[in-house]
């Protein structure tokens, strides 16, 4: 099929195969808040980037771009808005007037609910975007067990890349790893040969030192992104828990070699927070680890900020929004 | 730009993000780049003549010529604090306290200039200036625009110490400003300040802000020069006050300027501040807070992290961590605001750095730097960490004051804390576990003035800042720094014979024999009582004690420096056990004091009056001294700390009350009992320990009271008493190491010799020389000598899971 050899790009060589569950070393993880607070608070102010180097950074992120609808309401129509969005996320003349082919840029993945999956995948065909599907009892995963792994097993003969899975909190707040980390190797079973992104729910876990060892028993049972938010949580991806979990993504590289994505998701609507989320990243990881293969951001109205953005930077006028096709 | 943005785009490389400089300097060519001196609201020509150079560190570029201040220059500046002291002295405290709040205003409104003036003239990154520095500032002055309001009030019967001369160093140009000036003119200070020769700027723009609100002419004076500056400002005779903040070099040179001048003095000096990482901590936090600790401000800092003590288990985890984040740090121009450290303040200080490094690669400690190279023109050291080194070291030891880093391990925190105090400095200290039994208990026992838990270098107005040992003494910020520009106006003199004044001489044998007595009396010998045991002299020669009709009322040892050496040693193995009892335990003690003094009143009375001749007198010494055994037994469970109010809600910062250590009272002529007993017992109610040299000249009530500290549970060593020559005694207790504080009631010359010899360690000195009424508690006992017997831990605890 045409659409796999373009997707090729975007497929990270291996998947993260996970580890045995190693208890030991998930009670070791300390994260000190304010510590990671302060380095939170200080990060964004030590790093910027300015003209051409923004530009790139902002064009970055847009090729980072989970560009996601998860509403009550969607159907096949604003879905099929959305990847038209996806294929061609920022106008061709601003593209151009960059020096940069129009074909170059694109988002990494459209992101819907299940149902919506064979819509994104008809709108995308023959396209180097992936297809991305929430499972597992989305958003709260508050269904019975069997309901979710079903979910992840359909969603994966539905033809999804990638699967963006919620794990039970429930097992975190109990600390209960095993339990945990058995649910996400069922998911990773399940999953087959898709992306399996989990998300930690990170708004609905007390500390930041659970963050930490949700994040570390996700990528030990075979995670191949840990993932902040659902965008449904009161309190969606913050700079600080990001930080434990690019950490913790560090830690397990060095200590398997398998690299696990990370992708920041709820809440970021602005340039500027793209920008930070892509210098923590590129700080803690390093430039290699800034690549759709391993950093995604998930979101919806930022598209049109880094549009925006995009588009000040070469013309000098601050733009508005009706300037920019809709996703 | 687009073949760039391609190749960018693949690289994601950070690229310049200037901050614009162009303001700073039009406001440097508006003046001709060419200041002058700031006396009486004035902008005068130095009377020298002379001028100095300022440059940019990063660029080398020449950005102003400043006067040298020479002595008709200081003269004036001095004449003019000192005529503007008596109206501003009372000034009401609300009008006070609108001047320091307008000048916290007016810092905000020039935010920015001032930080890009400040990275200008010190190549300190322009992130720092405009987002720690100059908030700190503003913040300063907030905060003490509210002790200008309260003075009267939060400290009644306080008074203004008068003119103050401050020298402040180059690494923080304009806090150091903020640090001095703001508690000065809250207390009703005049002050003269001399910035650094390497960074007059922002102090002189400073000086056009102060002209904006409107201060009072002669309010602030600021006079530029180098050390032969300074120098002139410390040996001012119309300077009532010395506050100084540099190295420890020169702290030592000031202290011995200032002896015997009766000028008080704070001085704030160097550090080799440990910074702890225990086996439990958040490691990738801790990486970040040696970032923080050594590479803040090119490692330019006094509390500056430099020694990085690793538990064993956890050192080369944690080594390569470290490793990986400094070759992520950025150096390069100040200006940029992506960058993590700037220039070297000046020539000189990168070439001590360099050699430094030198002797550490010849003693044989392994270098580490990250791959990149600084640039090369402008003034650029990079992070640089040392392993293989050992408390030998000489990098262990020296304060480097640049980008340096040491590192060495330990194996239990017990070896943690010993590694970390084996350093003449005391300024600050790091402690990273997430074990807060762990965290507190390693904070206590640290010799440092302030510790920060899981955390580092956070400062704040309502905390106080100040060092332990040799980073000297006093507090900047807080009720604490407050005290440093208070006194108490108009003590009554004593009512009773002199306090100080010339002593007879009494080694010359009797003139008349005693008379024979059908049964002669059983020998006393008093003795020295050294840890816990009466001992005879080192070298048995005695000094006779008379009654005042010229009658031999006994004898005493004459003490030398092995009886002092032999006592501080007592003192100094007591203090650990005693400053760990408790304080009701130590009360315990003083009131049983009380108990077995006041058993034998009768007795002390007539051996006071057979020396003095004022029976009446001897009587209500001694109940004077029962009183105060029991008011000082009452304090020891009731001189509290604090918990400071600072910026951060959810940071916890604990001002604790810690004894001195060893202190050394020499104590007055007068009230052989009591003048003992009111210094011995705030120092032993405080957990210090106590070498006393009683009244020489009625020495024989002190001799008679160690029979009461032997039975009154006063462990050994915890009291310590050496009879001798007052003034020889002094001189070695204030010349030895081992002392942590003198306190000297005797003669001028005494005072300025026991000053003089004190900046040996920059032991802690109170000396008086006028006669105090001992008898009236007003002015003989409490808070302020409850505040000599401690000092200040201000100890940082963030919290939040």
């Amino acid at each position: 099929m045409a659409t796999t050899v373009s997707k090729v790009v975007h497929t990270p060589a291996v998947h993260n195969p996970g580890t045995d569950l190693d208890l030991a070393w998930v009670a070791s993880v300390r994260v000190n808040r304010s510590a990671a607070e302060r380095r939170a608070q200080t990060l964004p102010a030590r790093r910027t980037v300015k003209r051409e180097w923004q530009v790139a950074w902002l064009l970055r992120a847009v090729r980072c771009l989970d560009l996601t609808t998860l509403s009550g309401d969607d159907t096949p129509s604003n879905v099929r808005r959305l990847a038209a969005k996806a294929r061609q996320p920022v106008r061709p003349d601003i593209l151009k007037g960059f020096g940069v082919e129009p074909h170059e840029v694109h988002v990494a993945a459209v992101c819907v609910y299940p149902n919506l999956l064979p819509a994104a995948r008809e709108a995308l065909a023959g396209c180097a975007v992936r297809v991305a599907s929430v499972a597992a009892g989305f958003p709260a995963a508050q269904t019975p067990f069997r309901v979710r792994l079903l979910e992840v097993e359909e969603a994966a003969r539905a033809g999804a890349d990638e699967v963006d899975v919620v794990v039970s909190r429930a097992h975190v707040l109990w600390g209960d790893w095993r339990a945990l980390y058995e649910e996400v190797r069922a998911f990773r079973e399940a999953a087959g040969s898709c992306h399996l992104k989990t998300i930690l729910g990170t708004g609905e876990l007390p500390t930041l030192r659970h963050v930490a060892q949700a994040a570390l028993v996700c990528m030990m049972a075979g995670a191949d992104f840990v993932k902040t938010s659902t965008g449904k949580e009161a309190v969606n991806a913050t700079l600080p828990v990001g930080l434990v979990m690019v950490r913790q993504v560090r830690d397990y590289h060095a200590r398997t070699g398998y690299r696990v994505g990370f992708k920041p998701a709820g809440g970021i609507r602005t340039a500027k927070q793209a920008l930070e989320w892509l210098a923590l990243v590129r700080e803690e990881l390093g430039e290699s680890w800034t690549r759709p293969e391993t950093f995604r951001i998930g979101a919806s109205s930022l598209l049109t900020d880094l549009e925006r953005q995009l588009s000040y930077h070469l013309t000098g006028r601050y733009s508005a929004a009706h300037h920019h096709p809709m996703p | 730009m687009s073949t760039r943005v391609r190749d960018l785009l693949e690289t994601l490389d950070y690229g310049p993000a200037p901050e614009d400089p162009r303001p700073a300097l039009r406001w440097l060519d508006a003046r001709q780049r060419r200041f002058h001196l700031f006396i009486g609201n004035e902008w005068t020509e130095p009377r020298s003549g002379e001028w100095f150079e300022t440059r940019n560190p990063a660029t080398g570029e020449l950005l102003a010529h400043v006067p040298q201040a020479g002595p008709e220059d200081v003269e004036r500046a001095v004449r003019a604090a000192r005529e503007a002291l008596p109206t501003w002295s009372r000034t009401p405290d609300h009008v006070r306290a609108r001047y320091l709040y307008a000048i916290a205003r007016q810092v905000q409104k020039h935010a920015r200039l001032l930080a890009v003036l400040e990275t200008l003239d010190n190549g300190k990154p322009i992130r720092e200036s405009r987002d720690i520095d100059v908030p700190l500032v503003s913040r300063h002055f907030y905060h003490h625009a509210g002790w200008a309001q309260l003075r009267s009030s939060a400290f009644p019967g306080y008074a203004p110490v008068g003119v103050v001369g401050q020298i402040i160093p180059w690494n923080f140009p304009l806090l150091m400003v903020a640090w001095k000036v703001a508690p000065a003119l809250a207390a009703g200070c005049t002050v003269v300040l001399k910035p650094a020769e390497f960074t007059p700027l922002t102090a002189l723009a400073f000086c056009e802000l102060l002209l904006e609100v409107g201060l009072p002419p002669g309010v602030v004076n600021v006079v530029t020069g180098d050390g032969r500056t300074g120098e002139l400002l410390v040996q001012h005779p119309e300077v009532d006050k010395i506050a100084f903040t540099g190295s420890t070099e020169v702290g030592r040179r000031i202290r011995q300027l200032t002896a015997g001048t009766g000028k008080r003095l704070s001085l704030e000096l160097g550090g080799k501040s440990p910074f702890l990482v225990f086996e439990d901590a958040d490691l990738d936090g801790a990486v970040e807070g040696v970032v923080d600790a050594i590479w803040f401000n090119q490692g330019q800092v006094c509390c500056a992290g430099s020694r990085l003590l690793l538990q064993q288990s956890v050192a080369d985890r944690f080594l390569e961590r470290l490793r990986a984040r400094m070759e992520t740090l950025r150096v390069g121009d100040p200006m940029d605001k992506a960058v993590d450290m700037g220039a070297i303040v000046a020539p000189v200080q990168l070439e001590r750095i360099r050699q430094l490094c030198e002797v550490g690669l010849a003693e044989g400690a392994r270098i580490w730097q990250p791959s990149w190279a600084v640039p090369r023109d402008g003034l650029f050291f990079p992070p640089t960490l040392f392993t293989e080194v050992s408390p030998a070291s000489t990098l262990a030891q020296v304060e480097i004051f640049g980008p340096v880093l040491v590192s060495m391990t330990f194996r239990s925190p017990t070896e943690a804390v010993a590694l970390a105090n084996n350093t003449r400095y005391g300024l600050a200290a790091s402690v990273w576990t997430e074990n807060l039994n762990l965290a507190l208990d390693v904070a206590r026992r640290l010799q440092a003035g302030t510790v920060w838990v899981n955390c580092t270098n956070l400062f704040d107005a309502a905390s106080g800042f100040g060092g332990y040992r040799e980073s000297g003494f006093g507090r900047e910020g807080g009720r604490e720094g407050m005290w440093e520009y208070l006194q108490r106006p108009g003590k009554p003199l004593a009512a009773w014979p002199a306090g100080g004044g010339s002593v007879p001489e009494t080694d010359l044998p009797p003139a008349s024999p005693p008379q024979p007595a059908a049964l002669p009396a059983v020998d006393r010998t008093p003795k020295m009582y050294v840890g816990g045991r009466q001992v005879r002299p080192d070298a048995p020669y005695v000094r006779f004690v008379y009654g005042p009709d010229g009658r031999l009322v006994g004898e005493v040892g004459e003490g030398n420096r092995k009886d002092v050496r032999n006592a501080v040693e007592a003192a100094r193995s007591a203090l650990p056990g005693w400053a760990g009892t408790s304080a009701h335990a130590r009360a315990q003690v003083l009131y049983y004091l009380a108990e077995n003094l006041e058993a034998r009143a009768a007795e002390f009375a007539a051996r006071i009056a057979a020396m003095t001749g004022e029976s009446a007198l001897a009587q209500r010494e001694v109940q004077a001294t029962v009183q105060r055994l029991f008011s000082y037994a009452a304090w020891a469970d009731k001189f509290d700390g604090a918990v400071h109010s600072t910026a951060d809600p959810r940071c916890l910062v604990l001002a604790l009350h810690e004894p001195v250590g060893v202190v050394a009272a020499v104590c007055p002529d007068a009230f052989p009992l009591l003048g003992l007993v009111s210094l011995v017992a705030p120092a032993v109610a405080s957990g210090n320990t106590v070498v006393a040299v009683p009244s020489q000249r009625h020495p024989l009530a002190a001799t008679d009271f160690y029979q009461v500290l032997d039975t009154s549970d006063v462990p050994a060593g915890v009291v310590n008493i050496v009879t001798g020559d007052r003034d020889t005694l002094a001189l070695v207790l204030a010349q030895h190491d081992d002392v942590d504080a003198v306190w000297y009631f005797g003669t001028r010359e005494g005072a300025a010799a026991v000053e003089r010899a004190s900046a040996g360690n920059l032991k802690r000195t109170w000396t008086d020389t006028e006669p105090r009424d001992w008898l009236d508690p007003a002015w003989a006992e409490g808070d302020e000598f409850l505040r000599q017997a401690t000092q200040v831990k201000n100890v940082w605890i963030p919290h939040g899971e």
